[in-house]
This record gives C-alpha cells, structure tokens and sequence, in this order.
C-alpha cells in the first residue's frame, strides 16, 4: 500500500490505520529532506496551493507554507480579515473565485466545524483541514502522534493524558482519534465544566485529579486554555485553573518516572504549563514543530500523488 | 496437404486438445538467464578494477547506489573493492531519487520512498552513482538532480551493471557497464541478489 484511502485530509476519523502508518513512513523521508543543506526537493513544483485561513493562525501557516515551499509547490496565502469575506461574499464563492486561478489543493482554517466537509464536497480540489472551529485539526494530531512515536518508538500501548480545555479543543478531539487508531489508552483530564458530556463513548477515561492522571501516563499533551472561545466562564480564576491544572517542575519531580511533556502551542507560559517545565529536557514541544513541516510535507505529498 | 477421413477426424480433435495448454504459454512470461552467478561475480571484479584504474586510493571518491535496486551493486562492489583489493575507507551512501522523479502524478502509482544515507560531504568529491540496469535515463536524470542537495561535486560518473542501449529518452551514457543489451521495450530486465532474492542472476523477461 503507498496511497492513502482518502481523496482530502479532512479529520483523522476518516483515516485508517494504514493511512496514518504511510504518513508517517513518508514524514521519516521528509524529516531526513528537511535536515539537508539543501532542504527542498522539486516534487510538487506543477502544483498550487492555496492557504485560506478563516481565523487566525501563527504557527500552523507558517508551517504549510514552509512545507509546501520545500516541496516547491507554488504556494498562495488568503486571510479572512483582508478579503471580500467581509463584503458578504459566500464560502464556496470565495475558493471557486481562488480555484479558477487553477488551484490543486486548499488548505483551510474556518471557525465553523465541518467547514472542510462541506467545501470537498462542493469543489474540485484536495482539501486540507488546518482547523475547523472545536471539530478537528488532523495534522496537529499526526504531528503529536509522530513526536510520540519519535520519542517512545511505539504508540502502542502507551498511556497519553490530554489535559485542559477538552470541551474547545479540535486538537483534543483529533489527538483521541489518532491515539486510539494507533492502540494507545487515552485520558483526559480537566476542570469538569471543561470536558465533554459522554466523552467516554469515544473510549478515553476520565479524571479530575491532575496528580493521579500524570502517575497514570507516558505522555503528558497540555492544552492551552482558550479563552476566545469561552463565552462563559468555566473556572472561577485562572489563578485556581494553574493550581488545579498547571504541570509546574516540583510537580513533575514529585513522580516516580519521567514523562514526556507536549503542548501544541502557543503556550500560555505560567498558566497550563510553567517555563522551567516548557523548557526542560523533557518536554518535547519544539520537536513537535520541527516535526510539524515534515508531517505536512507528507501529507501534502500523498495527497498530490492521488491527484 | 490435408489429412482426410478418420485422420482428418483425429488431427481436429488433437488440435482442440492442444488449444487450452497452447494459451497458456503464450500467456505465461517466458525469462531468458542473461548472467549466471559467476559471470556476475567476474563482471563485479571486471568494475572494481576498473574503478580502481580511475580512483586508485578512493581518497576523494564516493560511491553512491541509487535505491532501491541500486544499493545492493554499490554495497557488493564496496565490498569486492574492500576485500579483494584492500581499498581502505570506501565511503558508501545511499540516495532515494522518488521525491525528484519526472512523473509525479502524471498517473503513476506512487512510488515509496527509501532511505536516503549519505553521511559524508559530496562537495568537491568524485561521485559515482551506481545503478542496477539503466533503461530510460530518467532515473539517472533524478539522482543528478538530488545528489545537488548535498553539495556540488567535482565530477560525476555512471556505474550500471545493465546497459539497455537504443531504449534511452536522455542523453545519458554509463561510465562503466557490466553489459551491454539490446532489450526491446516490451521486455524487462529483472536483476536478482543473493542478499535480496536468493541468488545473483540477471534476467531477460518477455511478456
């Protein structure tokens, strides 16, 4: 098997087993490109890529647009807030306008869940979901996966803690998906106002004890608190959201093992996760970025091929 | 002069009896040994020394094989040139070209990547890119292409051990060939290693 079962990378649910094992081998072979002198290879240089970003974002644009320039893909960059968005202009509308520019592939960041479903089915290119409001963020979780995977050697059997914002985080959602795909026990944990009703019926446990659920794991992947999208409060402070749910070094000392410490980013450097832990040797959260471009690279690469 | 009567009888109910199996053959693959493994082994010898003529010390030379297939021929000849002619330091790599290939999505299967080792500097090196069988060129035409991605070499040579002359799309030509074939399109050449599939044996297979 070299091709993925899926036309678009729309969320890990529509993935299977195989397809995420292909990414992975492939993102090996990227990761190998990315560390050359010369880091670029000339594969997808008769494709164009469109970036629409819908909502804001730092790193994950940065790192599509970085991929898609190593793979020489000739790449195009939309944002929401400077387009004719604002002048009313419908979502199919606008990537129809950008596709008849003869464009292969999008890839889009739109508040609204289900907002990359709706365009694959609408318009003839591969769509990549770079996130979709609280739904999914499939290349996070493969870049998660794949830093675990980097760092333990095997999914498989691991235990893995998502702890913080489940109730609006797609990165929450995709990573349980992958990790569960892979064999891995998953956990969350969190203030309860911040998890899911019936969370459990897609096979993670629950705990509200931060100490009891780092015990319990290998790997730690810690969730910013995203007040933008509370329109309510969860937590009475963020003061008691650090003491109840802050990994802070004395913490992570006070355990019997040493365990692996992610965050997808941006931090909220003394709020979910103090510096000296962001910055310790076990956190693996700056690998997780370098690991980010080859994992996209990969998949923009697979998905090209079907093409 | 046709049979008649009885043998008439007789000779269509052979000719019927013989139909099926006749199919058959015709659709099996019929494969032709081009090199045994001791001609094989005596070509291998044939390349290390004329390698050597060329390099000598091996000082400023690298081997590249070029994968998948390619690898198994540099590492044999690595290890002829280290073993029977006590080359010390042979350096080795290994480049995967899928990522530079010419007909990216252009209704090919996609082709897995390999591993690409290349532990040394290629910059001001003597490259000798190394090949299992060279057909059209264009996978030479890659590897030219991705061995830029580790420096500029000083120069860079051709080593194949099938040369399929009159079937090249490139004005590419080997520097050193273990045989040369006049292959026709419709027929492929299949090289075995012992390491991989058993034994060393190169084939001519005709559809």
């Amino acid at each position: 098997m070299s091709e993925l079962s899926v036309d678009h990378l729309l969320g890990i649910k529509y993935l299977d087993k195989k397809d995420i094992a292909l990414i992975f081998e492939t993102a090996d072979h990227f990761k190998e490109v990315i560390n050359r002198s010369i880091k670029k290879v000339p594969t997808l240089r008769d494709t164009t890529i469109a970036n629409i970003f819908f909502e804001n974002s730092t790193r994950t644009k940065l790192s599509f647009e970085l991929a898609e320039k190593r793979l020489s893909a000739d790449v195009i960059n939309f944002s929401a807030s400077q387009s004719s968005v604002k002048k009313g202009e419908t979502l199919i509308d606008t990537v129809n306008n950008i596709l008849s520019m003869k464009v292969d592939m999008v890839v889009m960041r739109h508040p609204n869940p289900g907002a990359g479903i709706f365009l694959s089915k609408h318009v003839d290119a591969s769509i990549i979901n770079a996130g979709d409001g609280a739904h999914e963020h499939p290349t996070q979780a493969l870049l998660d996966s794949y830093s675990i995977r980097e760092k333990l050697g095997d999914i498989g059997g691991k235990n893995v803690v998502i702890v913080g914002d489940i109730l609006h985080s797609r990165v929450a959602l995709s990573n349980i998906f992958a990790l569960k795909l892979q064999g891995a026990n998953v956990k969350v944990c969190g203030p309860k106002t911040l998890i899911p009703k019936h969370i459990e019926s897609l096979g993670v446990t629950v705990e509200t004890n931060l100490r009891k659920a780092l015990e319990w794991c290998d790997v730690a992947n810690m969730l910013r608190v995203q007040n933008e999208r509370m329109d309510i409060s969860y937590f009475p402070s963020t003061r008691e959201y650090t003491q109840q749910f802050g990994v802070n070094k004395q913490l992570l000392n006070s355990l019997d093992k040493q365990i692996v410490i992610m965050h997808p980013g941006p931090i909220n450097r003394g709020v979910e996760i103090t510096s000296d832990v962001a910055d310790s040797d076990q956190s693996i959260i700056l690998e997780q970025v370098e690991n980010g471009v080859a994992v996209r690279m990969a998949v923009m690469y697979l998905l090209a091929a079907k093409k | 002069m046709f049979p008649t009567g009885l043998f008439y009888t007789l000779f269509i109910l052979k000719n019927c009896l013989l139909l099926y199996p006749t199919e058959t053959v015709v659709q099996q693959m019929s494969q032709k040994v081009l090199l045994t493994s001791k001609e094989i082994n005596i070509i291998l010898h044939r390349l290390a020394c004329q390698l050597l003529e060329n390099h000598l010390d091996f000082k400023d030379t690298v081997l590249i094989g070029i994968q998948p297939r390619g690898v198994y021929l540099a590492e044999r000849l690595a290890k002829v040139l280290r073993e029977d002619y006590k080359v010390k330091d042979i350096q080795l790599g290994l480049l995967d070209i899928t990522f530079y290939r010419d007909d990216f999505g252009r209704g090919e299967k996609t082709l897995k990547a390999s591993t690409t080792k290349i532990d040394f500097l290629v910059e001001d090196k003597n490259v000798v890119l190394i090949d299992d069988v060279l057909y059209t060129g264009r996978s030479i035409r890659a590897a030219l292409t991705a061995i830029q991605s580790f420096g500029r070499p000083l120069d860079i040579e051709l080593l194949t051990l099938i040369d399929r002359r009159f079937s090249r799309h490139l004005p590419i030509q080997p520097n050193y060939r273990g045989r040369q074939v006049d292959a026709i399109n419709e027929e492929k050449v299949k090289v075995m290693w012992e390491e991989n599939d058993g034994k060393d044996i190169v084939y001519l297979v005709s559809k």
